[in-house]
Formats: structure tokens, sequence, C-alpha cells
């Protein structure tokens, strides 16, 4: 599965893109795993509520399902216009 | 119904003719541009990242729900990415309707849409550094009106 990072997530991550091998069922229970190998991670996603994710590139809630999903991207809340 | 997403610099007016000129049953044209402003003084760049496909996606469905919402001949919404200076166009959306009402409430939806549904984030350069625009609450609240 690819995971994606964009502005200040992606800065504190330190990459763009990733492709990790998971067993995670949600959104949820992905950042756990990520948080768990390091760090960086752990910072990133130390409050959620400041995270938005979008699964398949469809926005959606930390608890949706990943199962089958392509590509899941964390990032803050949109500052379009 | 039109999304172009781009680095490069668009014209507003010439795209706003362009537009016109080819909605010819419409009888109100409405247009909105956003342009780079120093808020707070000293912003060298205003930098826009955003999230290839994603982008195009979210903002064709915003489109296309203001046009099952409102009646709509046409609608046009072109958004820049990349680094941009002060006075540069960023954005812009044009509806067009047989209504004037239905023109302007529909383009303030694209806009208030735009602003907290379609993954772009602004970054400010200034002389001592740079800073993400962090999204303003008020806007997520616009989003409640409709």
């Amino acid at each position: 599965m690819d995971i994606l990072y964009f502005a200040w997530v992606r800065e504190r991550i330190g990459l763009p893109k990733e492709q990790v091998e998971t067993g995670a069922a949600t959104v949820a229970e992905l950042v756990d795993e990520l948080k768990a190998r390091e760090e960086r991670y752990a910072v990133a996603f130390s409050d959620l509520s400041a995270l938005r994710v979008a699964v398949d590139q469809k926005l959606t809630d930390f608890d949706a399902p990943i199962d089958g999903a392509r590509e899941v991207a964390f990032f803050p809340p949109m500052t379009g216009g | 119904m039109a999304v172009r997403v781009q680095a490069e610099p668009f014209d507003p007016g010439a795209e706003l003719n362009s537009f016109t000129a080819r909605v010819e049953e419409a009888g109100a044209v409405v247009s909105f541009s956003g342009i780079v402003r120093d808020v707070a003084g000293g912003l060298k760049v205003m930098e826009i990242e955003h999230y290839p496909g994603m982008t195009e996606a979210a903002l064709t469905e915003i489109e296309a729900e203001a046009t099952k919402r409102w009646q709509l001949v046409d609608s046009l919404v072109i958004h820049r990415h990349g680094r941009l200076s002060v006075g540069e166009v960023i954005m812009m959306v044009a509806t067009a309707s047989p209504h004037r009402g239905d023109a302007f409430e529909a383009a303030e939806f694209l806009m208030d849409f735009l602003k907290s549904r379609a993954p772009f984030w602004k970054r400010e350069e200034t002389g001592e550094g740079t800073n993400w625009v962090v999204a303003r609450d008020d806007d997520e609240a616009a989003l409640d009106q409709w």
C-alpha cells in the first residue's frame, strides 16, 4: 500500500511517499503501526485532531477500513482558495 | 463544467471572456478571483502544495454538487500550485446561470468547499523563515450554511 504525506506531515516524517506492508484493518490501526516505528512518526501523528486522511483519494475518517486500499494519504486541514 | 489545476499563471480576464462567450444561454455570469496577499508583511513567496489526482477529483465532485443544487449552464474552476508572488492570481471560479441568484450562490458554494475540501496547502515564505498557513475555524464553519 502507498502511504502519502503532504505539507507539514511530509516535512515531519521526511518523505512524501512510501510503500508499506500492513495488516491494519483501519486507518487508526495503520497510524498505530506507523507511530510504533520511529519517533518522527510518533511526533507527526501525536494529535490526530490536527490531521485529515484520504483513502484512495477520498476524504474519510480515522476509523475507515483500508482493506484493499491502494493509497492512504495524511495531511493537515486544507487551505485552498 | 471544467476544472484546471496548473502551475502556470493564467489571465483571469481572458478566461472570463472566453467562459462568457461559450455560455450564450446564460443570463448571468459571476466570477471570483483569489489573489496572493501579504497579510502580516514580509511575504516573499506563497507556495501551494497539492495532491495530484485527488485535487482534480475533489474539485470535480464539488462542481458536480453545485450543478445539482443550482441551475447552472456552466462552471469553471482554475487553481494554481507551486510558487507564487504577492499580487499573483491563485485561483478563479466562474458560474453561469439563467438567474443571478443561482450564479452568485453557486460561486460562493464552490469557493467555500474549495477552501476546505480540495487538497491544497499554502506555505508562506518570509525573510524570517517559512510557515504553513493554518486552516481557519471560520472556513470550516462556512460549510455548515450549505
